[in-house]
């Protein structure tokens, strides 16, 4: 079976999988169980919008990987559920979004379509990062959304450049580090601790994520971005001890701000204790941990879990945003939950596979970092909604309700397709 | 590079199983959690299930029950009592925002479903397993729907309780306080359901004045238990002689007798009915100092008094009959503490339950043996079983049996002749004893009849309380008494 036709099946169970959800939330609403047809519309919709897509590789990248595609899928397919299941008014507009992702997604890999052709622009895109990241420091345009300084307002649209900024990153930080790798990757003594001026670089992206930190207080966003630097620092080095001295950095930085900023001091004694004040600063943290505890093995099922109270007001705040694995957890059970985890993790698994078969550092190297900033972030959040690590609100790939979020995420996708089938044509020549 | 880029692979499949580790350390502390206050799942898992009925004595008239409503995919029931403030304190009621109190709280998990009785597992498992709604077992009471009616109705615009018991088997027929709430506004409107125009203060709608409290002075009601402590003693018998000169001594200062406009009674020489028929407390001031407060505090015990009055209601619903100081049961371990005249005669700190009172006119009515009230008759199941029954427990012998066969008949006359001819029924002989508290305030009386019916075999005895009144235990507690027996009476002939 060729790729394309092997992704095709898999979208086709991806379909019906939306199917069974869309219909069990919309008989869940019913008062007397009806079935009808307007609860399969999304479902179709849905499984069109993706085959447009899957049409889109099979004519640009008929060698690209057959997974990752209908891995997004399925976790926006879920989203979409949830976010139907919790406010039905904004599932449309997430439709609205990810139709634009899927456009972006195509015009990525029409105009692009050699991603290598990006290796030059790589400074350009480096600044655009910190541009994006910027933007929503400037009057006028920019804004707080519940005190974190990250949005900014373009007509009647909300946007989160910072979900951008982080693909940009990837690009300017894979043809930097291939430029570089054999400078940062030299040191002296046993373990080959890298020479003290090497770090320039490592202090310069610490200063940004920790000014990222400091002025839109968004503990999450800077996380994300300084992961995702050290990660693609190891890769194309394999010197742990920048690993070390970046979370140290790190670390020192937070602790730093800690004591400047009420709100990261607050999200940590929150992780420790969550049960310390659990109808206010630990709200949120008690009730995602007794959503995950209420959904028992196989989850109250789809549309009837305890989300909602009786006036339609979720239990949690931000359940469609930063709180969506929570509530997926509680209708779906800790197998639904370990289900959307393993979904991050194949699609890690392909993802660094693309890398792996690459044979040029630029591709190996955006291919790995994409595939890390993908899994990082499903990672901040996954873990900070379980108590695992503290709680720093930010978006889970795919599934939370967002614009910016799902397209960046989709744009993100396209780009490792591009990779992908460059690496089976090099592979099959 | 590919070394590195599968080592990062690893410690991602690491950090992924972590949240799947704690995801299932969550799930194996979610009985723990879910018992902790805020945690919605509880609250809905209980809504899901289809309580119980809770039904009076008939099995017919229904205390409480249960509305559908579909709320988030789920049916919710919630629950609806039809008969309002007819046994709202005993029942108590059932919501979301403000939990549970009464049965509804203390046979939660028989009205649920929940308990551990092994037919009820079985039904559990069987609807889990069908993916059925779990339903919840009915309660039927011993309280008589028709009784408590009238009750209600002769206590209304009053403060005050009315408890009748079966003294052979120890069934509540009746369990009445008033001011009396409708349990169906306690969710949505819990300051229109509790704030209740009553002429006493706090009124306090909520609280069981049956059981909760206490909040009644027995004054010369308590004279049944100096009595029963008297003849039990067999230094005392009906026909033994006393000489009133209208007030008794105390710590040199004369006590006198019930006054009116004439001034106090005086009774000259008088045997013991007698001073129980006029209800004289000259006598029994003299009888308290000759028995001793030890001994009178011992005998208050075998009665009841000291422990909470045993009943299926909360704990915290129910509150233990006696001495009182600051607000605080009080048990003297210094018999010098107690002034014995004024405790003989129900003042001093006494405070009582009507439930207390009840059980002490059931004593005597059973021959000197206390049976333990009980208001639940039996739970049945869903499909109809009988998941328990209550079986007549016996608490105690608290008296001889000539010490009771001795009190009914200076009981009767208190009825016939003496100070409770209000509580009158043609062609049933009534044993009573009247009480009537001077609470410190002009016209504001406590008080109280407590008596049992038909005096020669006994199938009711019964305690009504009243606060703030004016008037006698006699002309205002008696009438009440009159009316509740008749109903009951009626009912068991």
């Amino acid at each position: 079976m060729t790729a394309r036709n092997r992704e095709l099946l898999n979208l086709f169970v991806v379909g019906l999988l939306t199917a069974c959800g869309f219909a069990s939330v919309y008989l869940a609403s019913q008062d007397i169980p009806e079935f009808s047809t307007t609860s399969l519309s999304y479902a179709g919709f849905f499984l069109a919008l993706f085959l447009a897509a899957h049409l889109v590789v099979r004519y640009a990248l008929p060698l690209a990987d057959p997974y990752l595609l209908p891995i997004a899928g399925l976790l926006t397919a879920t989203g979409l559920t949830m976010i139907y299941r919790i406010e039905p008014g904004q599932a449309f507009r997430q439709g609205v979004w990810v139709v634009g992702g899927v456009a972006l997604f195509a015009a990525v890999i029409l105009l692009l379509r050699d991603h290598r052709r990006l290796d030059p622009l790589k400074y350009t895109c480096g600044v655009a990062a910190i541009a994006l990241l910027a933007l929503p420091a400037l009057p006028i345009i920019g804004h707080t959304v519940n005190g974190a300084r990250l949005w900014i307002q373009v007509g009647p649209v909300n946007l989160q450049p910072g979900e951008f900024a982080k693909v940009l990153l990837v690009v300017f930080l894979a043809g930097y580090l291939r430029d570089n790798r054999e400078l940062l990757s030299m040191g002296f003594g046993r373990v080959g601790i890298p020479s003290p001026k090497h770090f320039g670089p490592l202090l310069l992206i610490w200063g940004v994520a920790m000014l990222v930190l400091f002025q839109s207080n968004d503990l999450g966003g800077g996380l994300l971005l300084f992961s995702i630097f050290l990660a693609m620092l190891y890769i194309a080095t394999g010197r742990w001890p920048y690993i070390a001295v970046g979370l140290v950095l790190f670390a020192a930085g937070s602790y730093v701000l800690y004591h400047l900023r009420d709100h990261i001091a607050n999200r940590i004694a929150i992780w420790l204790d969550p049960w310390q004040d659990p109808y206010d600063a630990g709200f949120q943290l008690v009730q995602s941990i007794y959503a995950i505890a209420g959904g028992g093995l196989f989850g109250q099922g789809l549309g009837r879990g305890v989300l909602l109270s009786d006036s339609g007001e979720p239990y949690i705040p931000f359940l469609e945003t930063d709180f969506i694995y929570s509530a997926i957890t509680n209708e779906l059970g800790l197998a639904g939950g370990a289900a959307v985890v393993l979904l991050y993790l194949v699609f890690a698994y392909r993802g660094f596979r693309i890398a792996m078969l690459a044979d040029d550092g630029f591709s190996k190297l955006l291919a790995a970092g994409l595939t890390a900033t993908l899994a990082i972030q499903a990672f901040i959040i996954v873990g900070g909604v379980t108590g695992l690590i503290p709680l720093t609100g930010i978006t889970l790939p795919f599934v939370s309700y967002g614009g910016s979020s799902v397209i960046a995420n989709f744009l993100l996708v396209g780009l490792l397709l591009i990779v992908s089938d460059h690496v089976n044509r090099s592979a099959d020549r | 590079m590919n070394a590195q880029i599968r080592r990062l692979f690893f410690v991602f499949a690491a950090l992924f199983v972590g949240v799947i580790g704690i995801g299932t350390y969550w799930l194996w502390r979610a009985p723990d959690l879910e018992a902790r206050q805020g945690n919605p799942n509880l609250v809905v898992r209980q809504l899901t299930i289809k309580r119980g009925l809770v039904l009076a004595s008939d099995g017919r008239t229904i205390l409480a029950q249960n509305r559908k409503r579909k709320v988030q995919g789920r049916t919710w029931f919630l629950r609806r009592y039809p008969n309002r403030g007819l046994a709202a304190q005993a029942v108590g009621y059932s919501t979301i925002e403000r939990s549970r109190t009464g049965l509804e709280e203390s046979l939660n998990d028989y009205l649920t479903g929940s308990n551990a009785n092994l037919s009820t597992l079985v039904d559990r498992v069987e609807n889990k397993l069908r993916g059925l709604t779990q339903e919840g077992n009915d309660v039927v009471t011993t309280l008589d729907a028709g009784a408590q009616r009238v009750a209600m109705q002769a206590l209304a615009g009053r403060c005050g309780s009315v408890v009748a018991l079966d003294p052979e088997s120890g069934r509540v027929l009746v369990l009445a306080s008033t001011p009396t709430y409708d349990p169906n506004l306690i969710e949505r409107s819990f300051r229109r359901a509790t704030q209740v125009a009553a002429p006493c203060s706090p009124a306090s709608p909520l609280l069981n004045r049956a059981t909760q409290g206490p909040v009644f002075i027995p004054g010369s009601t308590f004279k049944i238990v100096t009595a029963a402590a008297a003849l039990d003693s067999r230094r005392w018998s009906p026909s033994s002689t006393f000489e009133d000169p209208g007030y008794c001594i105390e710590y040199g200062k004369k006590v006198f007798n019930y006054a009116d406009q004439a001034g106090p009674h005086v009774y000259g020489t008088v045997d013991f009915s007698e001073a129980v028929e006029n209800s004289i407390n000259s006598v029994f001031c003299d009888l308290g100092k000759a028995i001793g407060v030890r001994r009178l505090l011992d005998f208050t015990k075998r009665f009841g008094f000291y422990e909470d009055p045993p009943l299926e209601t909360p704990g915290e619903e129910r509150s233990p009959s006696g001495l009182y100081s600051k607000g605080k049961l009080f048990d003297p371990k210094d018999p010098n503490q107690v002034d014995p005249g004024r405790f003989a005669f129900g003042q001093e700190r006494l405070l009582v339950t009507p439930l207390q009172m009840a059980m002490v006119a059931a004593a005597v009515a059973n021959g000197g043996v206390l049976m333990e009230p009980h208001v639940v008759d039996r739970i049945v199941s869903p499909d109809g079983d009988v998941v328990t029954r209550t079986r007549p427990d016996e608490i105690r012998r608290v008296m001889r049996a000539e010490t009771a066969a001795a009190l009914t008949p200076m009981m009767v006359r208190v009825v016939e002749g003496g100070t409770g001819t209000a509580a009158q029924i043609s062609g049933v002989d009534v044993a009573g004893k009247t009480g009537t508290a001077e609470t410190g305030r002009a016209n504001e009386n406590d008080t109280g009849f407590i008596a049992f019916a038909p005096a020669d075999e006994p199938a009711i005895a019964i305690a009504v309380f009243l606060q703030n009144q004016d008037g006698t235990g006699g002309s205002t507690a008696g009438p009440i008494a009159k009316t509740v027996l008749e109903t009951l009476l009626r009912r068991t002939t």
